[in-house]
């Protein structure tokens, strides 16, 4: 008889535990996120601390319902985030061991964070294997999702390939008849192939133009650049590539501009625009500078509601104009929120986190800049407009702009689904639209 | 021709910076035998306080030929003040112990200075360009030269005749002499070794501080800048021989014309070029090229 009882309630037991599963978990009241951005180190200033700004000042907002509409429900999913902040500062080795304690010792539901690309590619497989929801905001190696596809990581920004595509389109559209580049690019991952992209895309778009035999690739973080300025001025090559992000980009631009190196080249910045606002009037004139999307300098004047809301409020509350990784963390929060939300109303209650992959896996929505799509990756990679303008002082506000602002649409700068950024640039770009 | 000139006045200005940094370095090791560790918190902080009293001066108005005076200020006031308070606080408790001891101790020392500077200052850069925006450019060799940067050439050469005259023509100079030759004997002779120890330690530090200071004006002054510099003039000192003056010279000049010839002519070459030296000095003379000679104790 004893065993026949056993039975029945191992099997009562499953039927009620399958159906408990089966039906969304119980409304939750706080959702925790660690928040990941370099809080000490050289690329704190520039970016990691605007980076922290623009992630706490979303999460308040939408904690207290404060983001306008159609973002102006309280919560994700209801729950309020409490976030776990975490200094990305100490190399690859300690972030995967940050990672998992935050996982596994600290128990956050999702994290979200990452701005080098040595960070993010190290992570990523952790993520897998720990299977947590990570979204990364900063990071922009491709190789993120071109060695392999992911299912728990999201890359809520586009990707280094297309930086240099647009860069490159750029180039064709404002100095169509120059001779030569050169470039001028720290010595790891993130500035090789930043190069590599920009020298491929201007092969295709730009046949007319050659190539320096002398780009130079000083060590990250060096500080002097006195020797690589020489030897840029003495090259004949009149444009000059860099995707400097920190540091080195505000040093670059002190002992070079005092050189009068920015009235003999066109020096094209990918991402160097937190320099701009830093530097104000001592930044020179006339530099193409990109923001890595809709994004910071490039969108300042931008009028749309969310837009004003951002810019207004990170202002009031910092006292200074949000920066391109701003925008990019308050771009990954906002995010989350819309894919939670949209799982919550699907799952008829707060979702579980496999409802929200599936919610966040080929959104599209409305950001702060301008319009976003996880179109690439499998449904876990966005991409969106890239663009450049010139930099400049405007005498009447005392601040610095960026004019003659041009986006160039995803579809013209991204590799389509299934093809490496170095296929398909190498191939010539084909099917893109411009 | 013209290129040939490019890369020796680059090199120069790289070894004058070389120079700078390494020389505080190689004098504390010469004395104290100490490898100084904490040389990098002296720099970062010569450099924080001289951006900060710049940034300071030139929202006040004054000159801009004030800001030199702010560097020196800077470099004595940070060399001598945190000088003091080490070598009084930690080093001392420590010289009767093991010298891996001593360098852990000044590891330990370097972290609290770098953490100090991220509670005092942040984490934002502090820009003190003005004294080299107020210098200019000059034309040399056929592209334009920052005269700041020119100005290192000087600084560099203060530096070596400062201390070559110090240690060879002042009473304070024999008695270092002596401490460097043999410590023993030089207590057993009356020398108050302790005291020199602590002049030693505040010289280096001033040293460290004054190559920050200098260099505040020509880049982003940010939490971690200074960590590079204790590997560079490790390098620098080892190449040199540890604890020799012309050693640091020779060594930050042979390392600063190999760098501009690589980043020139082979820039895949610039990130090796400096421990590519390091590598050949030691396999040929393990000590360095001008390491003091030591006396043998029977």
């Amino acid at each position: 008889m004893q065993p026949n009882l056993l039975k029945l309630a191992c099997v009562c037991g499953l039927a009620a535990s399958t159906a408990l599963n089966a039906l969304p978990a119980a409304a939750k009241e706080e959702f925790k996120v660690g928040i990941v951005t370099f809080l000490s180190g050289p690329a704190a200033g520039p970016f990691g601390v605007p980076g922290h700004q623009g992630a706490e000042l979303v999460i308040e907002a939408i904690n207290a319902g404060a983001l306008p509409a159609p973002y102006d429900t309280p919560g994700f999913a209801g729950a309020r985030l409490a976030p776990v902040f975490v200094d990305e500062a100490g190399g690859n080795t300690k972030q995967v061991a940050e990672y998992r304690n935050l996982v596994q010792k600290q128990g956050v539901d999702a994290v979200i964070g990452y701005i080098s690309s040595g960070s993010c590619l190290s992570v990523a497989p952790v993520a897998e294997e720990l299977k947590t929801l990570t979204i990364i905001p900063v990071c922009g190696s491709p190789r993120l999702f071109e060695e392999g596809g992911k299912d728990y990581v999201f890359r809520t920004t586009g990707h280094a390939v297309g930086d240099g595509v647009a860069a490159a389109l750029y180039v064709r559209d404002k100095f169509g008849d120059a001779p030569a580049y050169t470039g001028i690019n720290q010595n790891y991952a993130w500035g090789q192939d930043s190069y590599k992209f920009f020298d491929l895309a201007m092969k295709t778009i730009n046949p007319d133009t050659a190539a320096s035999d002398n780009p130079q690739f000083p060590k990250l973080f060096a500080g002097q650049f006195g020797t690589e300025i020489s030897t840029l001025s003495l090259d004949k090559a009149p444009l000059v590539h860099s995707s400097f992000w920190d540091g080195d980009m505000e040093a670059f631009v002190l002992q070079a501009n005092v050189r009068g190196f920015f009235r003999q080249k066109t020096f094209i910045s990918t991402l160097g625009a937190s320099a701009v606002d830093r530097l104000g009037k001592g930044f020179p004139e006339g530099v193409v500078m990109g923001t890595r999307g809709e994004y910071g300098l490039l969108v300042r004047g931008l009028d749309t509601p969310l837009n004003r809301w951002f810019v207004d409020r990170y202002k009031e509350k910092y006292g200074e104009y949000p920066l391109g990784p701003s925008y990019q963390y308050a771009q990954s929060v906002l995010a989350l929120k819309i894919a939670m939300d949209k799982a919550a109303e699907a799952a008829g209650g707060f979702p579980e986190q496999a409802q929200i992959i599936d919610a966040l896996t080929g959104l599209e929505w409305d950001s702060f800049g301008g319009r976003v799509s996880m179109a690439l990756g499998g449904g876990h990679q966005a991409v969106h407009p890239v663009g450049y303008g010139i930099t400049g002082w405007n005498k009447e506000t005392g601040e610095p702009e960026a004019t003659g602002v041009v986006f160039y649409p995803a579809d013209c700068i991204m590799p389509p689904e299934g093809q490496t950024g170095i296929e398909w640039l190498e191939a010539g770009m084909p099917g893109a639209s411009c | 021709m013209q290129l040939l000139f490019t890369i020796l006045l680059d090199g120069l200005v790289y070894a004058s910076y070389l120079f700078i940094v390494a020389a505080g370095l190689t004098i504390i090791f010469g004395v104290m035998k100490i490898l100084n560790v904490a040389h990098g918190g002296f720099y970062a902080w010569g450099a924080y306080t001289a951006a900060y009293f710049i940034g300071a001066a030139s929202e006040m108005g004054l000159p801009d030929w004030f800001a030199f005076l702010i560097i020196a200020g800077s470099a004595l006031a940070v060399g001598i003040v945190l000088g003091l308070l080490i070598e009084r606080i930690v080093l001392r408790r420590l010289y009767d112990h093991e010298e891996i001891l001593i360098v852990l101790a000044t590891f330990g020392v370097f972290l609290i200075l770098e953490d100090l500077i991220l509670l005092i200052f942040g984490v934002n850069p502090y820009f003190a360009y003005q004294p080299m925006v107020a210098l200019g450019s000059v034309e040399m060799g056929g592209i334009f030269r920052d005269v700041y940067s020119l100005t290192l050439f000087g600084v560099a050469l203060s530096v070596a005749a400062g201390s070559w005259w110090m240690l060879t023509r002042t009473r304070w100079g024999k008695l270092i002499t002596a401490v460097i030759h043999d410590r023993e004997m030089a207590l057993i002779v009356g020398i108050n070794v302790r005291r020199l120890f602590v002049v030693t330690f505040c010289a280096g530090a001033v040293l460290g501080a004054l190559g920050g200071a200098y260099i505040a004006p020509t880049v982003s002054v940010a939490p971690g800048f200074a960590v590079d510099v204790i590997v560079l003039s490790f390098a620098v000192v080892v190449i040199g021989g540890m604890g020799s003056i012309p050693g640091a010279l020779i060594g930050a000049l042979l390392v600063g014309l190999l760098r501009a010839l690589a980043v020139h002519k082979l820039p895949e070459l610039e990130l090796f070029v400096i421990f590519l030296v390091m590598s050949a000095v030691l396999i040929v003379r393990p000590e360095g090229l001008f390491a003091p000679a030591k006396a043998r104790k029977i």
